[in-house]
């Protein structure tokens, strides 16, 4: 993929995965739906890598039915204040699959039209799927009407 | 009618469950209206905020999360191969596709080879499964829609699906029958006999529900022209599976990357044009009868041989040999202590679920237990398009519309 957000491609049991510049990643985005005929974008998610630093691996999973092929974006984001672009300016899918990574891992998405939790309720503290959330415990509490 | 306002608010939302909203010149009156969570059509615990123009629906706004359990991060704590119960818990409907996801995932990782008789049983039971879903999906929507024998007729048949898998896993729902390196246990003795008599009997019973609605002008009138949403707003919005088939596009992950040896099955994809409720009920009926064709092939082509992959280091050992055998009793000892540890490296697998693309992508660190492990559920990304398919249709037609795409809510929840 000759594109200048692309910093390194890698192929395993026959699955492409590419590493992309978390600066670009909106560009790289419109460049393989429009260029590319990646018209789908099959799912967002994210990989804690705590304590790593870059922390986070933020996965774009892109399907073009006309090329019968997929593909993988991945983008290294900071443990400090994650932020990244928000891809539903090209894909509308995006929208709930970046509600759901920021609610499990607390990765913001700028220009995201409506960025609040979906799984969790809504005045939940913490982001369940980091690796440093515990596992077990007690904390519940219906706030008061 | 003025200041109508309930109390029972829940927890995630400030908004009121019937709230008017004020007149202006420019903007006739409007309702908000809140539909769910336990609402009996919405076939789980969807919670659905409706702004109405009078019946029409101006913008719908779905919440959903009530039945999230942390799947995903119980994934983290159970090794391999207790992670294959987690699978079946995701989408109770269609529990064996699952199941395989999951099981393809992990081998992808581990590099085995699957022999044919279990990948031929894979697709088998995988097949079970597709019609299982179909067929609740036939029976509940039909129900919504005002059609009760239908509901009867479609559970008749589900039951002896469920015997099937009974008779293969010990469950009926709860299968965890496709692991990773084959199956749970051997097809048992005489399923032939079982497969064969249900299979012979099922065309059969597609003519009697096609006879009861094809015909039937409440069931036209309720599904043909409802629940229209362009095909270029589905491949936008993330919608997959007999929603698309139902809008024209001929697109299934059996035929486009085959997988467990579909390749070697004779089917066709049912493809509709008209892209209403009335297109997804024929592309579906139309599905059951291939899945019983692909099933019909697999009871007469089943292959003899092996049914777990010839890796002593995952597969769990024949307990008669453990009685016998040093090695076997020492692999046995490893895998339910320790568990199997899976080369690390990233995989995403994919298959056509009878809802649409169940992906899972696994992440292996080296070790025993998984270290990340997301769900792309069918019914996430089919939801995510019922606003714009409930956007300026009658409240009534909602109904109709919602069914046919066929969610699951415990798919969507995770």
């Amino acid at each position: 993929m000759n594109h200048p957000a692309v910093l390194e491609t890698k192929e395993a049991f026959g699955e492409t995965t590419l590493i992309v510049d978390p600066a670009r990643i909106v560009d790289l985005c419109r460049h393989l739906k429009d260029s590319e005929k990646y018209v789908r974008l099959s799912g967002i998610t994210a990989v804690d890598m705590h304590p790593a630093e870059p922390r986070f691996e933020v996965i774009y999973h892109l399907h073009s039915i006309e090329k019968n092929h997929r593909l993988r974006l991945k983008c290294l984001v900071s443990g400090v204040n994650p932020e990244i672009d928000s891809a539903t300016g090209v894909w509308r899918a995006a929208n709930w699959y970046e509600r759901e990574v920021f609610d499990m891992f607390g990765i913001g998405f700028r220009n995201h039209p409506n960025l609040v939790r979906i799984l969790m309720p809504i005045d939940w503290e913490g982001h369940p799927l980091r690796k440093d959330y515990p596992v077990h415990g007690y904390k519940y509490s219906y706030p008061s009407e | 009618m003025s200041n109508i306002k309930h109390s029972f608010d829940d927890h995630t939302s400030t908004i009121p469950a019937i709230q008017e909203i004020p007149a202006t010149p420019a903007a006739p009156r409007r309702m908000t209206l809140n539909m769910g969570p336990q609402h009996p059509s919405t076939h789980g615990v969807l919670r659905i905020v409706l702004e109405l123009e009078g019946e029409t629906i101006v913008s719908a706004a779905p919440d959903i999360g009530f039945l999230h359990t942390g799947i995903e991060k119980e994934f983290e704590q159970k090794n391999w191969q207790q992670a294959v119960t987690l699978t079946d818990r995701v989408d109770y409907l269609a529990n064996l596709s699952n199941n395989l996801v999951y099981a393809l995932a992990v081998e992808k990782l581990l590099q085995i080879e699957i022999p044919a008789r279990a990948q031929w049983t894979r697709v088998m039971m995988t097949e079970f499964s597709r019609l299982n879903s179909h067929l609740v999906w036939l029976g509940t929507h039909a129900l919504d829609i005002g059609a009760m024998t239908m509901f009867f007729y479609c559970f008749r048949e589900r039951e002896d699906i469920l015997r099937i898998f009974e008779m293969f896993s010990g469950q009926r729902m709860m299968t965890s029958y496709i692991r990773p390196g084959g199956l749970a246990l051997e097809p048992p003795r005489g399923w032939q006999q079982v497969v064969g008599k249900f299979i012979r009997a099922f065309p059969g019973k597609v003519d009697e529900y096609e006879e009861l609605l094809n015909a039937n002008p409440i069931w036209i009138q309720r599904t043909q022209g409802v629940g229209f949403i362009s095909l270029e707003d589905m491949l936008d919005l993330g919608i997959t599976g007999p929603m698309l088939r139902g809008a024209g596009l001929n697109w299934d992950i059996r035929k486009s990357e085959p997988y467990s040896s579909y390749d070697k099955f004779d089917f066709k994809v049912p493809v509709e044009t008209s892209n209403d409720v009335w297109s997804r009920y024929r592309v579906r009926i139309q599905e059951m009868r291939e899945s019983a064709k692909i099933i019909t092939q697999a009871l007469e082509g089943m292959p003899e041989g092996a049914w777990q992959a010839d890796a002593p280091h995952v597969v769990l050992p024949d307990r008669e040999k453990m009685k016998t055998q040093m090695e076997s009793l020492i692999y046995h000892f490893k895998i339910v202590t320790e568990g199997y540890r899976v080369p690390a490296g990233e995989a995403y697998q994919c298959i056509e679920a009878p809802r649409g693309e169940i992906g899972y992508y696994v992440v292996s660190d080296g070790t025993s237990k998984p270290y990340r492990v997301h769900m792309r559920t069918p019914s996430f990304g089919n939801l995510q398009g019922l606003p714009k398919m409930l956007e300026g249709i009658m409240i009534a037609d909602s109904i109709a519309a919602l069914g046919s795409m066929d969610f699951v809510l415990g798919d969507t929840d995770r």
